[in-house]
C-alpha cells in the first residue's frame, strides 16, 4: 500500500512516498522498518503506543490501534502533529 | 577571542587540537581552536533542529563519536560518527525499556546522558535517559540493552517517584561514573532519586547519600527526595567526587559514605545550588561550579542578574569569584549541568553554554572569561575532547 511519509522522517525514506505491506497497521509499521531500519520506533514507542506527536490515518480517518486491518489499497498517512517551538 | 566560521583555526602539525562540543535544543556544533585557544573555527549546525541532549567523543580511540537525539515530533535515538560529524548512523537499537505485558511500561522520551566505559572495556558505553534508566552497549553504541536491576526494580522504581517528581523537562538519569582503576565500580546519579555506586559492573547498586540534604521539611532518610545536580569523580585522584545538589555542593573522599556540605563556606548571598560541577583533570583539590538563583519560586538564574564562576582551589574550603568578562548586570540566564567543562591544557581552559545561546570560554582556569559564539539554541551540553 502507499504511505505518506512527513518530512521529519524523509531522513529515512528519501522522500514523501514509501510503500509498505501488511494486513494490520502494526504489520504494515513492521514492513516499513524493514525497508527503512529504525523508521519505527521514532512513530512507536518501546510498549507499542503510537508516540505522542505522530498521526496515523487509513484512508483520511485517524487510528489509534496498531491492530487495525488493513487493505493493500488503502493508503497509509503519517502525520507529524503540532509539537511547539 | 573570536569566533570564525570561514577560516580554519591554525594548526601545527602534530599538535592536538581542542575541540568543544556543543549540544544545544535545536542542533549541535562542533568548535575547534587553533593552538593559543584564541581563535575557533565553527562546524555546525549539526541535527539542525533536533534535540541533542549530550555529544561526546570517546577519548579511548578518538573518532566516536555519540549524540543523543530527538525531536518535538519524533521518539528518541543514538547518532554515532567516526570521522567527526561528515556522516552520522543511527544505532541499530537505542535505548528502550523492556517491553510491559499490559503495554503500560514506561517508555524514554529522551537519552539524557552518555559515558564512554572503562579503558579496558574499549567498546563500552553507559547511557542514562528520562524517565530514569541506565543503559549499556557493547559495541560502540550501535545496540542498547537496558540494566533491568536498576530499571525494573520495584525499590528503585519507587524512588525514581512520577514524572512529577523530576525535572521541569522530565526526571532524569545521569552523572554515570566509571572507576577508572576497576570497571566495575560504576556511581550514577537521578534527579530525582539519589546517588547510587556498583561494585559488581552495574548487577546491583546502593544508594550513597548520606549528609545529603533534601528541601526542608522532607526526610533526607526518603531516597526518593534527594536531587543530585551533577556528580564528578576526579580524574587525579578517583577516591574523590564533588557534588552539585539542589541542596547544596558537597564532597566525598571514599571509603567515607558520607558527603560534606562544602558549600557552606560559599557566600551566603550567592548561595551554593546550580547545576553543573567541574573539576581540574590534575588537582583534585581544584573545582568549579556555576551558581544559580534557587531562592524563592527557584528563578534559576545567575543570582541577582550577576554570573559568575566560582573556583575552590583546596576542596571546599574557600571559594574565590571568577566574573572578569562577563557581564556585570542584567543577564539572566543560567548553566545547565552538562553545559560546563574543562579541557586538559596547562593552564586549564573552562568552557560554558548558557541557557540563552551563548557559549563563554576561559583560557587561564576562569579569571578571564570570553564570549566566543552566541545566537545558539539554548545550550545543553558543552564536552570537551582533543583532537589531532
Amino acid at each position: 500500500m502507499k504511505v505518506l511519509i512527513p518530512s521529519a522522517l524523509h531522513s529515512y525514506t528519501g522522500g514523501s512516498k514509501a510503500e509498505a505491506d501488511g494486513s494490520t497497521l502494526a504489520a504494515a509499521l513492521a514492513d516499513l522498518d524493514r525497508r527503512y531500519p529504525g523508521i519505527r520506533f521514532r512513530m512507536i514507542d518501546e510498549q507499542n503506543r503510537i508516540r505522542r506527536h505522530i498521526r496515523i490515518f487509513v484512508d483520511g480517518v485517524q487510528v489509534v490501534d496498531l491492530a487495525h486491518p488493513l487493505d493493500p489499497r488503502d493508503e497509509l498517512i503519517i502525520v507529524q502533529a503540532l509539537s511547539g517551538g | 577571542m573570536a569566533s570564525n566560521t570561514e577560516k580554519p583555526a591554525v594548526q601545527k602539525p602534530g599538535a592536538r587540537q581542542t575541540l568543544l562540543l556543543v549540544a544545544t535544543r535545536k542542533g549541535a556544533w562542533f568548535y575547534y581552536a587553533d593552538q593559543a585557544r584564541q581563535t575557533w573555527r565553527t562546524d555546525g549546525p549539526h541535527f539542525l533542529g533536533h534535540i541533542i541532549n549530550q555529544l561526546v567523543l570517546d577519548p579511548r580511540d578518538g573518532r566516536t563519536l555519540l549524540a543523543a537525539a530527538k525531536t518535538g515530533h519524533l521518539g528518541p535515538t543514538v547518532f554515532r560518527s567516526t570521522d567527526f560529524g561528515r556522516t552520522w548512523k543511527e544505532a541499530g537499537r537505542p535505548p528502550a525499556f523492556a517491553a510491559s505485558a499490559d503495554g503500560n511500561g514506561r517508555a524514554v522520551d529522551h537519552t539524557f546522558w552518555l559515558t564512554p566505559g572503562h579503558a579496558d572495556e574499549p567498546d563500552v558505553w553507559y547511557a542514562g535517559t528520562s524517565p530514569q534508566g541506565l543503559f549499556r552497549s557493547e559495541d560502540g553504541g550501535v545496540n542498547w540493552a537496558p540494566f533491568s536491576c536498576i530499571n525494573d526494580d520495584p525499590q528503585y522504581r519507587q524512588w525514581m517517584g512520577t514524572v512529577q517528581d523530576g525535572t521541569p523537562d522530565g526526571p532524569k538519569m545521569h552523572s554515570i561514573i566509571v572507576d577508572p582503576r576497576d570497571a566495575a565500580h560504576l556511581y550514577l546519579a537521578m534527579s530525582g532519586g539519589g546517588v547510587h555506586e556498583s561494585l559488581d559492573g552495574g548487577h546491583s547498586f546502593t544508594p550513597l547519600v548520606d549528609g545529603l540534604e533534601v528541601v526542608e521539611g522532607f526526610d533526607p532518610a526518603e531516597i526518593t527526595f534527594h536531587d543530585p545536580h551533577c556528580v564528578r569523580l576526579c580524574p587525579s585522584n578517583p577516591d574523590r567526587l564533588y557534588q552539585q545538589n539542589h541542596c547544596g555542593i558537597y564532597r566525598l573522599d571514599r571509603p567515607a559514605r558520607r558527603w560534606q556540605r562544602i558549600g557552606r563556606n560559599m557566600p551566603a548571598a550567592v548561595g551554593d545550588i546550580g547545576f553543573p560541577m567541574v573539576i581540574h583533570p590534575r588537582d583534585a583539590d581544584t573545582a568549579w561550579v556555576f551558581p544559580m538563583d534557587g531562592t524563592s519560586v527557584w528563578p534559576r538564574t545567575s543570582p541577582d542578574g550577576k554570573p559568575a564562576v566560582y573556583a575552590t582551589r583546596n576542596g571546599g574550603e574557600t571559594w574565590q569569584r571568577l566574573d572578569a568578562g562577563l557581564p556585570a548586570s542584567q543577564a539572566w540566564w543560567t548553566v545547565k549541568r552538562q553545559a560546563m567543562a574543562a579541557d586538559r591544557n596547562d593552564p586549564i581552559g573552562l568552557y560554558f553554554g548558557t541557557t540563552s545561546g551563548e557559549l563563554w570560554a576561559s583560557r587561564d582556569e576562569g579569571r578571564q572569561w570570553e564570549c566566543i559564539a552566541r545566537h545558539l539554541p539554548e545550550i545543553y551540553a558543552v564536552e570537551t575532547a582533543e583532537v589531532a
